[in-house]
């Protein structure tokens, strides 16, 4: 018995060093240093007690990247997850050209973030990019839709939901196939309609991916941020600032590390909530396990 | 086909060429002179000039390089640390396994790069920054690997072990020719998502390095298709395209296998 436990603990220890060494340690480090100033030459970090989370309260810059993420993440988690299930659906059957479909579908999840980002950036450019000369075709005005401080942030939400979506596919199509033909097939001998077979048999069938897709989503509305950095570097005039971005821009560019650890505090305490909050919502209405 | 089938086909084919434009788009300039790239014409030239343009403005070579290195390194050690710790939880009985088990969970949440400014101070510590095994550190060990090969070794019938354990099999021969063949499928579709998620990597990677010699294709993508770097797009978009290419072309090849690998992984 104390054998396995060594063989046990030994196993382990390598993948535990890994993980305390670059998760648990530096998150406790990360609230620790939150409750200290970030140390300026000559001057040591001091314990300022809550004045860094006081600071973050009456900075608009804060505030403005938090409504900023939640618009982001309120279309791109529903509308990547709809547009999965809608694209899972359609290349699951057979459809002429299904081959085409599916590379159609599933390509953009392939490509980096940043060159993703690269493509739609020449495609959104004014006077260049494809949109500004379909605009051009019909005689609308030029319209720069990563410069302008109203469209700046769905553009970027576009993008996102254009790489993730086919990265959700894969989940679905993974889900459609486990269903049991002769559910469906019971169901038509009973008369029931398409939408009738959707709403009642696959949607119930597939809801353990739903909840697990729509964690991945949501954690990916917070992290992915790779595009911002190419596209709009957070402009124009924050609009499409991000907490995250946000975070490696006090990090990184203002080396203000005390104020990023705390903006990271935030950051994970909402991370946790959500997937806490999720879990506990959508576990309720989960059939079938 | 009945007329719900029309439609489907109709709307499905629309969403796909909409979905391919962007992409297309690129494709096509970067096939084309830069005098083409402002105004789309069926019968421009094709031309092939644009990707040794973009090779030798930038070093891709060693972009290539490091990022093949990167992906190699990170999944090799992930796949090791990953089996033993997976086989522990999965098979071992030892005080504390429910905790441990939570604690490694919680990456999934947060995962490293999230923690980005104490991250960069321990890598800087071990002075690994500018590295490319500083890059590739705090990800070799994936709590999502351990969580997915935990599950499929737990449906390994445990009379295999038995069976091994009379026959007088260590533990490491047994996870070697009992459990890691029975659980290729996993290994599968974890290297899969491993090797795009890090040839993808770019926020990490973009703060640890500073120099050409660890910078993976990510970073000097773009630091060389920088909005004002006065590049002309459609090398810019040969440029886009080269980087991505590899990971392109394996996953049209394997497409199917990709798919199906997810699916005998058991996520879902």
């Amino acid at each position: 018995m104390r054998r396995e436990w060594l063989y046990a603990w030994l196993m382990l220890l390598p993948a535990l060093v890994v993980l305390a060494t670059f998760m648990h340690v530096p998150a406790i480090k990360t609230v620790i240093a939150s409750f200290y100033s970030t140390p300026h030459g000559l001057r040591p970090s001091r314990f300022i007690g809550l004045a860094n989370y006081q600071r973050m309260i009456a900075d608009p810059v804060f505030w403005q990247a938090m409504r900023n993420n939640l618009i982001y993440a309120v279309i791109f988690v529903p509308l990547s997850m709809a547009m999965a299930l809608v694209m899972a659906l359609l290349v699951q059957g057979r459809i002429v050209g299904r081959a085409f479909l599916r590379m159609a579908f599933f390509t953009p999840t392939v490509l980096p973030l940043i060159a993703v980002a690269n493509i739609w950036i020449f495609f959104y450019t004014p006077g260049f990019g494809l949109i500004a000369q379909i605009r051009d075709l019909f005689g609308l005005p030029a319209l720069n839709l990563l410069g302008t401080g109203t469209t700046a942030l769905y553009a970027v939400a576009a993008v996102a939901v254009w790489k993730e979506a086919g990265f959700f596919i894969i989940f679905y199509l993974a889900a459609l196939q486990t269903i049991p033909p002769s559910l469906v097939e019971a169901a038509q001998l009973e008369g029931a309609s398409r939408w009738q077979i959707f709403r009642r048999v696959t949607l119930p069938l597939i809801m353990p991916t739903t909840l697990f897709i729509s964690v991945n989503a949501v954690i990916d509305a917070v992290r992915l941020i790779d595009h911002i950095f190419q596209m709009t570097n957070g402009g124009p005039n924050n609009a499409t600032n991000l907490l995250f971005y946000y975070i490696y821009r006090v990090g990184f560019q203002f080396w203000d590390t005390s104020y990023a650890a705390t903006l990271t505090v935030v950051m994970i305490v909402i991370l946790s909530l959500l997937a806490l909050g999720q879990i506990v919502l959508v576990d309720r209405r989960v059939h079938y396990k | 086909m009945k007329g719900w089938d029309w439609l489907a086909t109709i709307g499905g084919w629309l969403l796909a060429l909409l979905w391919v434009l962007p992409l297309a788009y690129a494709v096509w300039t970067a096939f084309h002179p830069s005098a083409y790239e402002t105004h789309f014409n069926l019968l421009a030239p094709l031309t092939l000039e644009n990707f040794p343009a973009a090779w030798v403005q930038a070093p891709f070579a060693r972009y290539f390089l490091n990022t093949v290195v990167l992906v190699t390194v990170i999944l090799a050690v992930q796949l090791v640390l990953g089996t033993f710790a997976a086989f522990a939880f999965a098979r071992l009985k030892f005080p504390g396994k429910q905790v441990i088990f939570l604690l490694v969970l919680l990456q999934l949440m947060v995962m490293p790069d999230v923690l980005l400014v104490e991250n960069y101070q321990t890598i800087r510590i071990l002075g690994l920054v500018d590295s490319i095994v500083g890059i590739g550190l705090p990800y070799m060990a994936s709590a999502f690997f351990i969580f997915l090969l935990r599950q499929t070794f737990m449906t390994i019938p445990t009379e295999l072990d038995d069976a091994a354990r009379i026959e007088g099999a260590s533990l490491l021969t047994l996870i070697r020719r009992v459990y890691v063949p029975l659980a290729k499928p996993t290994y599968i579709a974890f290297g899969l998502i491993s090797v795009s998620a890090h040839w993808n990597n770019y926020v990490w990677p973009l703060i640890i390095t500073n120099s050409v010699n660890a910078r993976p294709l990510t970073v000097g993508l773009s630091i060389f298709s920088a909005i004002d770097s006065g590049v002309h797009w459609s090398i810019i978009n040969a440029a886009t395209l080269m980087t991505s290419a590899p990971l392109l072309i394996g996953f049209l090849l394997f497409q199917r296998q990709f798919v199906q690998s997810f699916m005998r992984a058991g996520i879902k």
